[in-house]
């Protein structure tokens, strides 16, 4: 089929060098060199810590309120428009990345931004001069936080449907409170789903490259991939593929987790 | 039985409302301050809208978004529906297909096709110079997973068994079951598989920057580098483009079941 054919071409085998060249010196032989020098080397090891720490952060903190916001937006008593403006809105800003999302922060949060001027003009309150900046780890992660609780809301709202008014009227009627309704109910069917969403918010992070690169001041793998690519840092070509070999790890044990969450989750779902 | 909203569920739309409005009416005063001493003027977008380089940069994009969009279905359409029809066993290959993208992120494609195409091989230069083929051949890509899941789902409401074989018995040709039977039934599918293409490329950054090509996402970088008014508006211009296309799937997905915004790319 053509599609396996161009699948082939320009994923499979481009994946296929990048994991081949992870294990091969310059002169074309095998060896564990490469991955030798990315453990040793403090700046990659730092890098890889930084990057599953700010994807850690910002799945945790983005799948709270991303949950938080979905249900707020489907329980009983909120208006009905509510929901689909959220749905659409989400889809909007989970595909609103990258460069642009950047340069809106920094018109917003930057030393000339908007509401940096707004507080130090009106309030006084000089954020810079207090330590924040938003080009640094909690920086880009107040950033990354507007894909990733969006991304939250689209994954999360169809388990919220899942969870049956029914189950609500057996436990009241049975006299059990909201607190007990939660804790023996609710969160339980839920947690699957929950755990699901957040490894996929960790790995969409993780990857994250464009946003970060506008904003600086923070080392991510993918950060440093891309400077070696334009050829400024470093000249082995095989370390970069060697870092690439070690974000495919990554993101693979994260997909299979996710996969087995995810087995449990579908129990409840219609 | 009608209740009031409750206190939390305000407390947490409203919180979610200011953090997710507040840095897009920030960027619209932003862009606005190129006026000179402190009056707000559209400059900014005048400079844009008379800036060839926005129109040109503009236009390629749209032009890699339209390619990739139609390689893809090319490739899809036909796919998806032997799988649907004949080869279900085929399935979980396609599947694992659809999910590696996933773990074989932009940043790494794009080293590895480099690599691949500028070194194990030496690709002709005109594969390699020329963004409709080099950039479009990555996208492609990027896009399989949105496209093929929102086709699968379209092959998953229809019989195309029997649709298939009662046009055959009609007498009709594979071409003419495929362009008057089959196509017809899945149009929605296609469509919002080629919305969220249309929002993935226009988006890019990654592949595109790191490849030297010079498109839409690229041209917002550099224009930010001299004039930052111009790239607080090309960013709300960019924004702007994502809602239509989103807009554009919600509409084509009303009527036809849940719409199914997925996310997509351009991190």
């Amino acid at each position: 089929m053509p599609f396996f054919a161009y699948a082939t071409a320009f994923l499979l085998l481009p994946s296929g060098v990048v994991l081949v060249g992870a294990f091969k010196s310059d002169k074309g032989k095998f060896t564990f060199d490469n991955l030798s020098t990315v453990v040793h080397t403090p700046e990659y090891v730092r890098a890889f810590k930084t990057s599953i720490e700010i994807s850690l952060v910002t799945a945790i903190i983005g799948g709270t309120l991303g949950l938080l916001l979905a249900y707020a937006a489907v329980r009983n008593g909120t208006p009905r428009w509510i929901r689909p403006l959220l749905t659409t809105f989400s889809g909007v800003a989970a595909n609103f990345a990258g460069i642009p999302l950047a340069f809106a922060f920094i018109a917003t949060l930057g030393f000339t931004g908007i509401v940096t001027k707004l507080l130090n003009d009106h309030l006084g309150v000089n954020l810079y001069r207090h330590g924040f900046t938003l080009f640094s780890f909690w920086g880009v992660a107040l950033v990354y936080l507007y894909f990733q609780i969006p991304l939250m809301i689209l994954v999360i709202a169809p388990a919220i449907d899942g969870l049956r008014t029914e189950w609500r009227e057996a436990s009241s009627n049975l006299g059990a409170s909201s607190f007990q309704y939660w804790r023996h109910i609710g969160f339980p069917v839920l947690l699957p789903s929950v755990l699901g969403a957040t490894i996929l918010l960790f790995g969409n992070s993780f990857a994250a490259y464009a946003t970060a690169s506008q904003l600086g001041g923070v080392s991510l793998v993918p950060i440093i991939i891309g400077q070696n690519i334009g050829g400024d840092v470093l000249s082995n070509p095989h370390l970069s593929q060697a870092l690439a070999f070690g974000m495919i790890i990554v993101i693979a044990t994260s997909m299979v987790l996710y996969t087995l969450v995810q087995r449990r989750a579908s129990k409840w779902m219609k | 039985m009608r209740t009031r909203i409750s206190f939390s569920a305000v407390t947490w739309l409203l919180i979610g409302g200011v953090y997710f409005l507040v840095p897009l009416v920030a960027t619209m005063l932003f862009s606005l301050q190129s006026g000179s001493n402190s009056s707000y003027s559209l400059s900014a977008y005048g400079t844009v809208i008379h800036d060839r380089t926005f129109w040109k940069t503009l236009q390629l994009s749209v032009e890699l978004a339209l390619e990739t969009i139609a390689i893809s279905l090319v490739l899809l359409v036909p796919t998806a529906y032997w799988v649907h029809l004949k080869l279900p066993r085929v399935r979980p290959y396609i599947e694992f297909m659809t999910i590696l993208p996933f773990v074989v992120p932009p940043i790494i494609l794009v080293v590895g096709l480099l690599k691949f195409y500028n070194g194990t091989i030496h690709a002709p230069l005109w594969f390699l110079e020329k963004p409709h083929y080099f950039l479009t051949s990555a996208y492609v890509i990027l896009a399989f997973p949105y496209v093929y899941r929102s086709l699968d789902a379209g092959f998953r409401a229809i019989d195309i068994h029997t649709l298939t074989e009662a046009s055959q018995s009609l007498g009709a040709s594979w071409r003419t079951t495929m362009g008057r039977v089959i196509l017809p039934n899945i149009r929605t599918a296609a469509l919002g598989g080629a919305f969220l293409t249309l929002a993935i490329v226009m988006g890019e950054f990654t592949i595109a920057s790191l490849s030297a090509f010079f498109t839409f996402p690229t041209y917002i970088q550099q224009v930010n580098a001299e004039k930052v008014y111009e790239a607080a508006a090309l960013s709300l211009v960019s924004f702007g483009i994502t809602w239509a296309a989103m807009l554009g799937l919600l509409f084509v997905g009303r009527g036809s079941g849940r719409n199914r915004t997925q996310p997509a790319g351009g991190r």
